[in-house]
């Protein structure tokens, strides 16, 4: 079984980040970018059920400008065995990206599709489930344990809901986007780091792919969130309740 | 009848220290709860001049027991001196609670104690510069303090010093953008500084693991070393200027904030180290680098020390300008570090392998300088220089990495008992010295080897469950004089405090020793600045 998964090239989590001065976006030059940490995730998942047996091959693919190659490079350092680039500007929202995978789908034909529950970057949480939809999968979102059975060719994977765990049993091929608890990533080794120069990383454009990229969206502005005031000490409940009553104009 | 009215007088002095009384002469303590009071007995037994009736006995575990005695020509305070500070600083600036004067009167480490009663936090350089003319004209002896962190025992009081904490100073003055140099006084947490710095895109010069505490007058005073100095040099290179106040509270003002400036005798080299005991430092004036973009990481295992060494040449080498860090950790201290903390696992765990290498560069690009490492680093292992690497990935695999290194210290405190050692030696030599202290040592206690492989600096840490006096004769004098013998340092960066102020001779020579006391008799005649320290106690300084 061939297991896909999809990764991101995101600002560095630990980063602080800035807006740019023109409210246009977050700046990205000059800051240091890795892999969606999510995305990490989802590519140690597949390395397991790889080393397990159950899986022949695991294929990271990527899709931005030519700079997220890094990040597949990353991928293959840490097992992946081959990468696809797809090259796009930047900025390709949830659904242009599922109907890239949807393409990238038929002609890899992967049993297992594993993708991050969100990027850190946009905070979506839509690409896993669109990709599933467009496909007609079914889908195994926010899982937090995933265990596979070859012969009956189900996943069963537990996911983390608000009220607690939900365990589902999924026929394969399936969508499975990963959460934080799942496993926790291994460091790139030297002697992978060596291997992966050699592990090829096929190019395409969504022309070959006969895909539409373009998007509905628009982003108008991005903000800072206010910043919190500092809070006051008051020295009576009178004084509180007049605060209250008079600035807050909450009573 | 001498012998024996001497003996029962010990035993009488004795009486007092088990109850805990403070004498007229008061005590200094070491503070251990799991000795036991028999010891002290064996202590006061031990006393080679029975005559000296009131000469406590301190217990430095890292040095041989030796004879500190109140310096009889220190005043004590009294109650005007303590209107006279409440009203120069103000109720609120002048501390007498206990509680609170526990804290300040005990080390990091839990390894001394002072007695002082009387904890003064000055708001201003007139405010130091005031307390230290009266304490002067007094002849009260004055302990400066910034974040506690020392590990010699040079920050907390011997006897009843009075604790002069510069912590209320902490504004951050000026900082020029274009230049990156930074006007701040001596009370900023270094970590606030760092934290002040990432948002103008520049760094401090230097970081280590207590940069949480850690005050950046402190840092001067103590001229500290920490992870960073193979790239950016020391604080004698990036100190452009400093303000301190002296023992007779005349204020130097040295704050320039030139490169440049070849005007007479560069006097802030000579508080820079001194420890406290030439002056107060209020204010520093310090040259920031930019923050670059690139940094990355590499943890890296090594099969034997002469790799190790290699390894370090080639970096030098192959990696040249980017290279910022080069730390090395041996098995023991990996261990100890795993063992100690949970969330901690080590990033190349197929077999456990000796040493274990970090290596930090940090450049402009981001591509070149991963390709640079990259290559570096395949090379090395083609050579058969590592046994194993990893290479962080993200800023959080790189935290994870300084984790492990920044931990030891932490582990080892952890852990029970520390005799702990820090000395530059020639880095052929330097795990040599480790090897010996094993065979020396045998079962009775574990060796912990660490340090900045990259300026030539181990810290060497004997870790035991509990304080041993049979430990201790199997470390002292042999480290010293192994150390002296290579013409290393005793004391590569934690200086001499305390704990080592009567070793100096292994590192420098009398004459050297005698000018330096010459000088601090020049700036501090009376010797009330951080008395009992640096220079050795026959100096009388």
């Amino acid at each position: 079984m061939k297991i896909m998964v999809a990764v991101k090239r995101v600002v560095d989590y630990a980063v602080k980040i800035r807006i740019k001065p023109d409210k246009s976006g977050v700046e990205t030059q000059n800051v240091k970018m890795s892999m969606n940490p999510f995305c990490e995730i989802a590519l140690e998942e597949a390395l397991k059920i790889k080393e397990s047996g159950l899986a022949k091959e695991v294929v990271a693919v990527t899709m931005g400008p030519s700079n997220c190659v890094d990040t597949l490079r990353t991928g293959l350092a840490m097992g992946a065995d081959r990468g696809i680039h797809v090259e796009a500007a930047r900025d390709l929202v949830p659904l242009s990206v599922a109907k890239v995978l949807k393409k990238l789908v038929e002609v890899e034909n992967p049993g297992l599709l594993i993708l991050g529950k969100q990027a850190i970057d946009d905070d979506c949480n839509q690409t896993g489930q669109m990709i599933a939809a467009l496909l007609g999968w079914p889908q195994g979102t926010f899982a937090s344990k995933v265990v596979l059975d070859k012969e009956k060719q189900v996943a069963t994977v537990d996911r983390e809901v608000d009220g607690g765990l939900e365990t589902l049993c999924l026929d394969l091929p399936a969508v499975i986007t990963t959460d934080l608890r799942l496993n926790q990533p291994r460091y790139a080794t030297l002697p992978n780091i060596m291997k992966a120069k050699s592990k090829p990383i096929k190019r395409y454009t969504p022309e070959e792919l006969n895909v539409e990229i373009k998007s509905g969206l628009e982003v108008v502005q991005v903000t800072e969130p206010p910043k919190r005031k500092a809070g006051v000490i008051l020295s009576s409940v009178d004084e509180l309740i007049d605060k209250l009553k008079n600035e807050a104009h909450v009573i | 009848m001498e012998k024996w009215r001497a003996t029962s007088n010990l035993r009488r002095s004795l009486k007092s220290i088990l109850n805990r009384q403070l004498s007229s002469v008061s005590e200094f303590r070491y503070l251990n709860e799991k000795r036991s009071c028999q010891s002290s007995f064996n202590l006061i037994r031990d006393c080679k001049s029975l005559g000296q009736v009131n000469a406590i006995q301190h217990r430095c575990f890292s040095s041989a027991s030796t004879l500190v005695q109140r310096n009889p020509s220190f005043s004590t305070l009294n109650s005007d001196d303590i209107s006279y500070f409440k009203g120069l600083l103000g109720e609120k600036s002048v501390i007498q609670d206990e509680d609170r004067l526990e804290t300040v009167n005990t080390d990091w480490m839990h390894k001394y104690k002072g007695s002082s009663k009387l904890l003064l936090l000055p708001r201003s350089t007139e405010e130091v510069a005031q307390i230290l003319r009266y304490c002067n004209s007094r002849c009260l002896a004055v302990v400066p303090q910034g974040g506690n962190t020392g590990l010699v025992g040079g920050s907390v009081p011997v006897f009843d010093e009075v604790i002069v904490n510069v912590s209320s100073m902490k504004n951050i003055i000026s900082f020029d953008k274009v230049s990156g140099i930074l006007v701040c006084e001596a009370g900023c947490i270094l970590e606030n500084l760092l934290s002040f710095l990432d948002n103008q895109g520049f760094i401090m010069p230097l970081d280590l693991g207590a940069k949480g505490s850690c005050q950046i007058g402190g840092n001067v005073s103590t001229n500290a070393g920490g992870l960073r100095l193979v790239r950016y040099g020391s604080l004698h290179e990036n100190v452009l200027g400093l303000e301190a106040v002296l023992a007779n509270g005349d204020v130097l003002d040295m704050l320039g904030t030139l490169r440049k400036d070849n005007t007479g005798y560069d006097l802030k080299h000579l508080f820079i180290g001194s420890e406290g005991s030439l002056g107060i430092v209020t204010k520093v004036s310090i040259l920031t680098p930019p923050k670059l973009s690139s940094v990355n990481i590499a943890f890296l295992a090594c099969n034997d020390y002469s790799s190790c060494q290699k390894l370090l040449m080639e970096a030098k080498r192959k990696l040249g300008e980017i290279l910022s860090a080069f730390e090395f950790l041996d098995t023991e201290a990996m261990n100890l570090v795993l063992h100690q903390f949970d969330g901690v696992r080590n990033p190349l765990p197929a077999s456990m392998h000796n040493f274990y290498i970090l290596i930090e560069t940090t450049g402009s690009d981001e591509s070149y300088n991963r390709e640079k490492l990259e290559a570096f680093l395949l090379s090395s292992m083609e050579d058969g220089l590592i046994s194993d690497g990893v290479l962080a990935q993200d800023i959080n695999q790189a935290s994870s990495f300084w984790r492990i290194r920044e931990g030891v210290p932490e582990a080892l405190m952890k852990a029970g008992a520390v005799y702990k050692y820090d000395l530059s030696l020639p880095v052929e030599k330097m795990y040599d010295l480790v090897d010996d202290m094993r065979i020396r040592l045998g079962d009775l206690a574990k060796v912990v080897g660490y340090g900045h492989l990259g300026d030539g600096n181990l810290h060497l840490n004997v870790s035991a469950p509990e304080y041993d006096d049979k430990i201790l004769e199997q470390i002292e004098p042999y480290v010293y004089e192994w150390t002296s013998k290579h013409r290393g340092s005793i004391s590569a960066e934690h200086g001499l405090g305390l704990m080592k102020a009567n070793k100096i001779y292994y590192s420098k020579s009398a004459e050297t020793v005698q000018t330096m006391a010459s000088i601090k008799k020049l700036l501090d005649p009376n010797g009330i600045l951080n008395p009992y320290k640096v220079l050795p106690h026959s100096l009388n300084s």
